[in-house]
């Protein structure tokens, strides 16, 4: 790992400033991507900003027909949570199921999405849910917030402070964990909400997290695992590699969707 | 630049002059000689390293030393209280729960976390919290069995 400057401001104000000031700098949450990549050497950031100081960027709240969770909120804490698992089942068990438990105990919300990696999981509860990414400046719908591979809305600089899940009628995750890392080789987020069904699949998409609009309207005519089952997607655009080629990720997915329209109950 | 960090180890307050890129394992490892945590993988996969953090387990390579400034750190050290064993090493000697050794700091320290949440785990449950703690002598069974075992020792 290369040599930065360690910075841990007291408030989100400081931690902005500190963010815009430094030359190269990143934002630190619990570091359990950013660490490693950076001890790869593919990181070298001038400035690490640790988050861990300033107040109120943990915890879970229900506010208005929301679950409200702050952006330093640990995975073990959304996968513990009474709340999010009584309001939001399928975002409980997907917290549950990232990483491994010593992982999900450092590892954070906020992290995780702000990276945006194309197997992560909770880019799939976020646009599955059609939850608000929270920022220390606006509100960006996770529709608009996962650009690309490893890309966001995010500006430069830009604080992540909470995501806001609309509590759905019903929801479930499937996922296919890559054998050995435990990242998503597929999975499907599908959630029952007042708006319609909405289809989230992550880990396949090249350019990462998507959505399945011939799944939602199949599910709006008929919320069962039959009507997506017969629904099948171009494996153009998917993924390819070692651990899965393309035309069995596009397997998968029909497969994760299946299984998540039944976990929803 | 160097920077000062404070914490507790095993119940003893610790302070350090370290580079900020400094991991805790190194921290725990080369300034405080307390060689009980191990390096494995060194890419957060195989949990030689997992020591507790205010109480729940982390893996060390992972984690900077100026993170856990002011926390309060718990090693492999800590758990035996002078020549006699904490119950769930003694289940992992009873066990057999090992065989080169190597992994088993990580994995004692792992098992001491599931069993403070969950008191009386199943084999299945055992097995899924150790995803993240690898055994290249692929000794999992007597060490699914210590810890079995170890946990009914701790409910007493």
């Amino acid at each position: 790992m290369y040599e930065f400057e360690y910075q841990k401001p007291s408030s989100l104000s400081e931690a902005a400033s500190a963010i815009k000031s430094a030359d190269d700098g990143s934002l630190l949450a619990g570091g359990q991507t950013l660490l490693p990549t950076m001890k790869q050497r593919l990181a070298s950031p001038s400035d690490l900003v640790d988050l861990s100081g300033v107040p109120g960027l943990s915890g879970i709240s229900v506010v208005d027909g929301n679950v409200v969770i702050g952006a330093m909120t640990t995975h073990a804490a959304v996968a513990a949570s009474a709340d999010v698992k009584s309001n939001i089942a399928g975002l409980a068990k997907l917290a549950g199921c990232i990483g491994d438990p010593q992982v999900r105990h450092r590892g954070t919300i906020g992290g995780s999405i702000a990276n945006n990696d194309p197997a992560a999981d909770y880019p799939g509860a976020c646009l599955g849910l059609g939850a608000t990414i929270v920022t220390n400046n606006r509100e960006i719908s996770a529709d608009d917030f996962f650009v690309g591979l490893f890309e966001t809305a995010l500006d430069d600089g830009e604080i992540i402070t909470a995501v806001r899940f609309p509590i759905p009628e019903k929801s479930d995750y499937s996922k296919f964990a890559q054998p050995a890392s435990r990242f998503s080789l597929v999975g499907a987020f599908v959630a029952k909400t007042s708006n319609g069904a909405r289809v989230a699949i992550t880990g396949a998409g090249q350019a990462g997290v998507f959505r399945v609009p011939a799944m939602e309207s199949a599910l709006n005519g008929d919320f069962s695992a039959a009507s997506v089952g017969s629904i099948s997607l171009p494996s153009d655009d998917l993924n390819s590699d070692i651990h899965g080629s393309a035309d069995y990720r596009a397997h998968l997915v029909t497969v994760m969707a299946k299984r998540a329209v039944d976990g929803c109950g | 630049m160097p920077i000062t960090v404070s914490m507790t180890v095993n119940g003893k307050a610790v302070t350090g002059e370290i580079e900020p890129r400094t991991l805790l394992v190194q921290f725990i490892r080369e300034n405080l000689k307390l060689t009980g945590t191990h390096v494995g993988c060194d890419t957060s996969q195989c949990g030689a390293c997992v020591v507790h953090i205010d109480g729940t387990s982390v893996k060390s390579c992972t984690t900077l030393a100026v993170q856990v400034d002011g926390a309060d750190v718990h090693t492999i050290e800590s758990l035996a209280d002078g020549d006699t064993l904490h119950p769930m090493q003694e289940a992992f000697r009873e066990n057999h729960g090992l065989q080169c050794g190597f992994c088993t700091p990580g994995m004692v320290m792992s098992a001491v976390d599931l069993v403070k949440e969950n008191p009386d785990p199943s084999e299945q449950e055992i097995r899924e919290w150790l995803e993240g703690n690898l055994c290249r002598c692929t000794g999992y069974h007597n060490i699914v069995k210590s810890i079995k075992a170890g946990a009914a020792a701790m409910r007493g």
